[in-house]
């Protein structure tokens, strides 16, 4: 059967499942619509939460940047799952605890103060904003990509599916939704895997077969290493960045994961704390599955683009070549007119341009796989950009109506007048997204960094130190968190936009880059918050007690 | 009683968090290097532990906990 019709299926089955759950757990309470009535198994909590995690970033391009990068590319995958430990130790069973809706809940309440509810409110808007163009735009990428439509047409479609399950469903909708969009991401995701290393290496376990040899009898990895060293490229196990750099990356994209607040609220949805911890172990042990595969696509795909291209006349290309350069995401040049492709580390001498997406959305066509694997691919990559889209959406919108109207402005508002205000936001800020999606601003890419560095530099210190000391202060938290965030943005306009004077790689504070940045941000908010509460009054007695009542199973 | 118990959990997040940074700051990104010269199968040791190894040990971590706590819990509502 044509390609384009198992695609239309495939993406038309999954998108008519996503609506019969949005139909079937339609949200009737604010409770519902914030934190799907806290009724959500830890299981199917931990399959939502790994759905909402790993956005089309995760899905698409992490296999190709590791494939780029190698041993840089870890601390992508060791960044985006060690958050984890922290949230399940640290955070989220006092958060489950305390029992609210949002965040921004919990550090006006613990700080007793609504200026440090509005930092809060403000830092999630940021955070989540970011995010979700990102998301918007691989929907229409995806579409444009696959279905031959136009991007414009792709956002649309996808606002109006997610529109239609989170205004309706709220967090319960998501939930469930997310539930099936995980299914449907990590079988897409897993299919071409196996295959591709049984193929390579004889291997049906991608983990494995990385760490075994080809047909050639040599280790693929020694291999790897050998190719690139030929070709100018620094080894694939060893980085080019330094160690105080690839320490601060990971730091910061590990503490940034725990206070990204679409994760923290996906804890709030379980009965009780004992299943707040225990979807903190599903969610990583779901998101582990996707991410110890990734590093073995990026070795296969890797060496098979080498072998396949490296010196080789550009005439005796295969099909999915020629395929894959029209779409502008592979590119040759011959510079020197032999009708050969030269690969090579040199800007000058290299006549090869690879898009790092290339890697997941080509590699079905490379090994040959059936049009239906394809298809499966494409559904999947709009699971996982729909997911984490919808679990956004919803902390936009509860940041509005919640934490801005029912906190502050309106607090007399009622629960129906509050879940209409809920419904309105988030329609407000699909059509927001949408926009970006269509008229992406250029820096999508570079703030998604700032996007972490944001939440590692604010809500991190503030929501732990909440937690486990009893005796900082509004003072303290307020000018710590305002401290973290100012300094974080200051040096990602500098480095990445270039005001303040802008610099180069040579001017970074301590060889740190802006991805890095966070961990001494989140450092100079824990030095600050110190400082300032010892030299302010103390909580109230009734804070004292609210903490030591979180603390308590 | 109560006293006890947080005591217990910190002890536990205390012990269990400097294997979260063995695993991965350690193995992973400070002693990568020396870890690199040995050789199991395909994989150097600090390149497996960074792409592989850290993750397989965040799984377990969290598990340890959830199951450490759980019998704290117990012991508590006796």
């Amino acid at each position: 059967m044509d390609l384009q019709y198992w695609i239309w299926i495939a993406v038309g089955l999954s998108f008519s499942l996503y609506i019969g759950i949005a139909i079937w757990s339609r949200a009737g309470s604010t409770k519902d619509f914030y934190v799907a009535g806290e009724g959500v198994h830890p299981i199917a909590n931990g399959m939502a939460t790994a759905a909402d995690w790993m956005s089309a970033a995760s899905f698409i391009s992490m296999a190709g940047i590791i494939s780029f990068g190698g041993y840089d590319g870890s601390v992508y995958l060791m960044g985006w799952t060690g958050g984890y430990v922290l949230l399940a130790l640290l955070l989220a069973p006092y958060l489950r605890k305390f029992g609210k809706f949002t965040v921004p809940d919990f550090i006006g309440d613990r700080y007793y103060s609504n200026t440090a509810r509005s930092v809060a409110v403000f830092c999630a808007l940021i955070v989540s904003f970011t995010y979700i163009a990102g998301q918007m735009r691989g929907v229409g990428v995806v579409f444009s990509r696959y279905l031959e439509v136009d991007i414009i047409t792709g956002v649309l479609i996808g606002m109006g599916i997610v529109l239609f399950y989170a205004v309706l469903g709220g967090m319960k909708g998501i939930t469930y939704t997310q539930v099936a969009q995980y299914c449907v991401l990590i079988f897409a995701f897993m299919v071409p895997a196996i295959y591709i290393s049984f193929l390579v290496t004889g291997n049906v376990i991608p983990q494995l077969g990385f760490g075994s040899s080809g047909a050639d009898g040599v280790y693929l990895l020694d291999k790897l290493d050998g190719l690139h060293r030929e070709l100018g490229f620094h080894e694939y196990t060893s980085g080019s960045k330094s160690m105080l750099d690839v320490f601060c990356i990971t730091m910061a994209l590990m503490v940034g994961t725990a206070g990204l607040p679409h994760v923290i609220v996906r804890f709030f949805t379980v009965k009780k704390v004992s299943d707040a911890r225990k979807s903190a172990g599903w969610a990583l042990l779901f998101i582990a599955i996707l991410y110890t595969t990734a590093p073995a696509i990026a070795v296969f795909s890797r060496t098979n683009l080498i072998e396949t291209v490296s010196n080789q006349p550009y005439k005796e290309m295969p099909e999915w070549f020629d395929k894959w350069e029209t779409t502008g995401l592979l590119g040759f040049t011959d510079k020197n007119d032999d009708g050969l492709i030269q690969y090579t580390a040199d800007t000058t001498t290299n006549e090869l341009t690879v898009d790092a997406d290339i890697m997941v959305l080509a590699n079905p066509e490379i090994a040959q796989l059936p049009n239906w694997v394809i298809a499966l691919l494409a559904a999947g990559a709009l699971a996982a950009a729909l997911s984490t889209a919808a679990g956004l959406l919803l902390v936009i919108s509860s940041a509005v109506s919640h934490d801005l109207l029912k906190k502050m402005v309106m607090p007399n508002i009622s629960e129906k007048g509050e879940l209409i205000a809920a419904r309105i936001a988030a329609t407000g800020a699909v059509c927001l997204a949408g926009y970006f999606g269509i008229n992406p601003p250029g820096f999508v890419a570079a703030t998604v960094a700032l996007a972490f560095g944001l939440a590692a530099s604010s809500f991190f210190p503030a929501i732990l130190l909440g937690i486990f000391s009893k005796s900082i202060n509004k003072e303290g938290a307020i000018s710590g968190m305002l401290v973290g965030v100012t300094l974080m943005l200051f040096y990602m306009l500098k480095f990445k936009f270039g005001w303040f004077g802008g610099g180069t790689k040579s001017d970074w504070w301590f060889g740190i880059s802006p991805e890095g940045f966070g961990s001494i941000a989140m450092i100079a908010n824990f030095a600050v918050t110190f400082i300032i509460s010892s030299r302010t009054p103390a909580p109230s007695k009734n804070i004292q007690e609210l903490v030591a009542n979180i603390r308590k199973p | 009683m109560k006293n006890t118990y947080w005591k217990k959990n910190i002890r536990y997040i205390t012990i269990l968090l400097s294997l979260w940074f063995i695993v991965s700051f350690g193995c992973g990104i400070l002693f990568v290097e020396q870890l690199n010269t040995i050789q199991i199968g395909g994989f150097k040791l600090g390149f497996w532990f960074a792409q592989q190894g850290s993750i397989f040990g965040f799984v377990a971590i969290i598990f340890t906990y959830i199951y450490l706590m759980n019998k704290l819990d117990q012991t508590q509502n006796k």
